[in-house]
């Protein structure tokens, strides 16, 4: 069984050419679940899984990011981005396999790993065909597994789903629920409904500088229906929040 | 039927010359008509292919080393900055100052042999090809980078599966390139100084007025220079499988 670990950021400040844009930022993911981030354009949402990934931010951020032990989290974070980062020249398969590949791991078992999880997102079928051939939805599929073949304990969704279609987002959201299970999940979007669907706990980016986050008040458990009461009434709190005026 | 077309202009070319010579009733040691140069061709192919297998060899030759050597300098610029400032200045140079001035410094250097043609063709297509590797590398999604450094890739393991595939397309426009001036630089080479190829042997037809022969060299040449890159174009297509613009 998977042992999730709590991920911890504490006091983080990202300043870019004197523009502040997190002062002080403290945010708990909470261990196995699905913490959502929302916000509007420009509000750092990116900067933030950027920074929890260990990725780049284009500035020197100062604070803490580790687990509930105090361990940093190098090399047990996976990513997976809006654009679904397919390399055009190898096939279905090979990409699934990507990091296996880039780190010479030539093991057969990771081979099978990889059809297994082909067919976990429910592509099996299509292992040597070239990801130009795919719709929008399959390509995502495609990056999920191989964000799944990664296998880390924590997993960074940077809008993973915002460039397609409603009702392939909407299976999109459960498949991704379904398989990401007893990971720690950030997911960053700008859907309000997706976060209510899959989300243990929401937060709003709205202020600029950023620094204290409040979580959103939702009833139940995810997955929710997207037409449940709780979801209804929540999304008109959650706009309001998203908009900067407090509700 | 994508070799239809350019079948049909050669004919249209050919039935323009053709009669050109025929109502101008050009003498022979002007402009000898394509029968002419075709018979003479036929007569002298032994001589010719003696000639053209020199320069076929100095242009494939040329055209290799200084694919390496393109492709070397611009992952050198890519990945170490300093090296950038250093080499765009030798870059600049081997453009700007143009390889006629040099050739006849490099077959001083180098003599009459096949070096100082080699060498010219590598000086006129290094340019070309480092450019567009370099942009190639430089250009690559940020996102792929990303999505390799989170997997634990280490700069070798991105340089080969990452930015070098996603330089190919870049590299290609370069190569293509580089096939079509590649003759230019052995031509020039073998007419400022050398005892075989078919720069030398135009030369010394013109010297005897055998325009014909002469005529049947630059034949020669032009069927193996386009044969050239029409076979480096189909091996890119084949290397680019997956990129819609040049795949085939």
């Amino acid at each position: 069984m998977r042992a999730p670990p709590t991920v911890l950021l504490k006091d983080v400040s990202v300043v870019f050419d004197g523009f502040v844009l997190f002062d002080g930022l403290s945010l708990e993911l909470g261990a196995g679940e699905w913490t959502c981030v929302l916000g509007r354009s420009g509000t750092g949402k990116s900067t933030l899984g950027r920074l929890v990934v260990g990725l780049d931010t284009g500035t020197r951020p100062s604070g803490d990011l580790h687990d509930e032990r105090g361990n940093p989290l190098t090399g047990r974070v996976a990513w997976m981005a809006q654009e679904d980062l397919l390399f055009p020249w190898l096939t279905v398969i090979e990409n699934v396999a990507l990091g296996a590949r880039l780190r010479r791991e030539q093991a057969p078992e990771r081979q099978r790993q990889a059809h297994g999880l082909l067919k976990r997102v429910g592509l099996a079928g299509i292992e040597d065909a070239l990801p130009g051939t795919l719709s929008g939805g399959m390509r995502q599929r495609v990056a999920l597994a191989r964000t799944l073949m990664e296998d880390r304990d924590v997993v960074v969704l940077d809008e993973p789903f915002a460039s397609v279609d409603a009702i392939t987002r909407a299976e999109l959201q459960e498949l991704a629920f379904e398989v990401l299970q007893d990971r720690t999940i950030l997911l960053i979007t700008h859907d309000p409904l997706e976060a209510l669907r899959v989300g243990h706990a929401v937060f709003v980016l709205s202020e600029v500088p950023a620094s204290r986050l409040t979580p959103v008040p939702v009833e139940g458990t995810p997955l929710r229906e997207i037409d449940s009461p709780a979801v209804a009434r929540a999304h008109g709190e959650l706009l309001r929040q998203i908009a900067g005026t407090e509700g | 039927m994508s070799w239809l077309k350019p079948l049909l202009i050669a004919l249209a070319l050919l039935g323009a010359w053709q009669t050109v010579v025929f109502v101008f009733d050009t003498p022979p040691y002007i402009l000898p008509g394509p029968e002419r140069v075709l018979l003479v061709w036929v007569d002298n192919w032994v001589l010719i292919a003696g000639h053209a297998t020199t320069t076929v060899l100095e242009i494939v030759l040329g055209l290799v080393l200084g694919a390496l050597l393109g492709i070397l300098t611009a992952v050198t610029m890519a990945f170490f900055r300093p090296a950038h400032s250093w080499l765009m200045p030798v870059l600049v140079v081997s453009q700007a100052l143009p390889v006629f001035a040099l050739a006849p410094i490099l077959v001083l250097w180098l003599g009459y042999g096949l070096a100082s043609k080699v060498a010219m063709a590598v000086l006129i297509i290094y340019f070309p090809v480092t450019a567009a590797c370099y942009d190639g590398l430089r250009h690559v999604p940020r996102g792929w980078l990303d999505l390799a450094r989170t997997m634990g890739a280490s700069p070798r393991s991105v340089l080969r599966h990452v930015q070098f595939p996603a330089a190919l397309p870049a590299l290609a426009s370069g190569l293509r390139i580089a096939a079509s001036v590649a003759p230019i630089g052995a031509i020039v080479g073998e007419w400022v100084g050398s005892s075989r190829g078919l720069g030398y042997l135009m030369l010394h037809a013109n010297a005897r007025m055998q325009v014909d022969l002469m005529f049947a060299a630059l034949f020669t040449l032009g069927i193996f220079a386009v044969a050239l890159y029409f076979a480096l174009d189909w091996g890119l297509g084949k290397l680019l499988y997956w990129h819609p613009q040049t795949a085939r």
